[in-house]
């Protein structure tokens, strides 16, 4: 069965009980063509396990790393994503869209 | 984000109960506030509005940035019927993230065997929606051919302000449906919400394909508009 936004935050709150470090990652804005609707979420263990999406895979691998950040310091972050990014060759978005990721640690 | 609240959204979920997670971006309160609740909530009128377009999002007020997580109860699909057509339409659901459950008086139909990974209950669907009540997150298809089993559930679903309520069966069969509703006091504006012949006209043949046809008519209804408020009278 394919996750959807429920099971990933429910595994959120059984990742955490289970005693692991755990962030949640969500898309709270896009502009143009965006691959994932605001609202979705990428749940992040301290190991860079993960579950969810939050681009359909474009920018997961650069979320996963700024994630362990935030479980370590605590301090939540807003990242950026979009092709007019510098580092666009890397994590850019190849349909051209642009969106706001909130990361934040579980606590 | 804090566990406490996740956990109080997690288990409204769980039990089928809408609200709305509010996060504070400038110091990263949280809370998370049931339909209930909306009333006593100083951005209640902006929580309920976010439920109805059952969509998350963010949202300036007063200089203040917040992110609203909207928690609406997962779509269930309601199949009148264990027959061939629900055989393909179930697993088609839950893949389009519907949570299907089939209804079927006659037990020699209602089968683990033919419905693997769907609950299916082996009751007449009066009783079996008794237990879990069809609300306005519900979907219902009518697809047994049979009033005796069919009627009953129909009844249910006009009164209860389901998304969407579609019915097997020809234009005649159908025109026979409405008499029978009408005769138990149901007006056209409720008989109009049927969807019959169920199905988007794609010129489905198989039973897959009815099923696929089913599936595009119940997402079309979900998403094409908002779902409809709740408190219609029955």
């Amino acid at each position: 069965m394919i996750s959807r936004e429920d099971d990933v935050l429910a595994a959120a709150e059984a990742w955490r009980e289970a005693g692991r470090g755990v962030a949640v990652a969500t898309v709270v804005e896009t502009w143009g063509s965006a691959p994932r609707p605001v609202g979705s979420h990428l749940v992040i263990d301290a190991d860079g396990d993960f579950l969810g999406s939050v681009s359909g895979g474009c920018v997961e691998g650069a979320v996963v790393e700024e994630a362990g950040e935030v479980i370590a310091t605590g301090a939540p972050r807003m990242l950026e994503f979009g092709v007019a990014d510098e580092t666009a060759w890397r994590v850019g978005l190849s349909c051209g869209g642009r969106i706001r990721v909130y990361v934040e640690r579980l606590d | 984000m804090r566990l406490d609240v996740l956990k109080a959204m997690n288990a409204a979920r769980r039990e089928r109960r809408a609200g709305v997670m509010v996060t504070r971006f400038d110091d990263g309160s949280q809370r998370f506030v049931e339909a209930s609740g909306f009333a006593a909530d100083p951005l209640g009128e902006r929580l309920d509005q976010a439920l109805r377009m059952g969509k998350s999002g963010a949202l300036a007020l007063d200089g203040v940035e917040y992110f609203l997580t909207v928690q609406a109860p997962p779509p269930r699909l309601v199949l009148i019927g264990a027959v061939h057509i629900s055989q393909a339409l179930a697993p088609m659901a839950r893949i389009a993230g519907l949570d299907p459950t089939v209804i079927d008086p006659r037990t020699a139909f209602a089968t683990p065997e033919r419905f693997p990974d769907t609950p299916v209950v082996a009751e007449w669907p009066d009783e079996a929606l008794a237990t879990a009540p069809p609300d306005r997150y519900t979907a219902i298809c009518l697809l047994t051919h049979d009033p005796k089993i069919d009627d009953p559930a129909l009844v249910l679903a006009l009164r209860a302000d389901c998304f969407y309520i579609g019915a097997l069966g020809s234009k005649k069969t159908h025109a026979k449906r409405i008499e029978r509703m009408r005769a138990l006091g149901f007006d056209d504006e409720a008989l109009a919400r049927i969807h019959a012949p169920i199905g988007l006209d794609i010129g489905a043949v198989s039973p897959a394909e009815i099923a696929v046809s089913i599936i595009g008519e119940v997402v079309a209804s979900l998403r094409r508009k908002p779902l409809r408020t709740e408190g219609r009278a029955p």
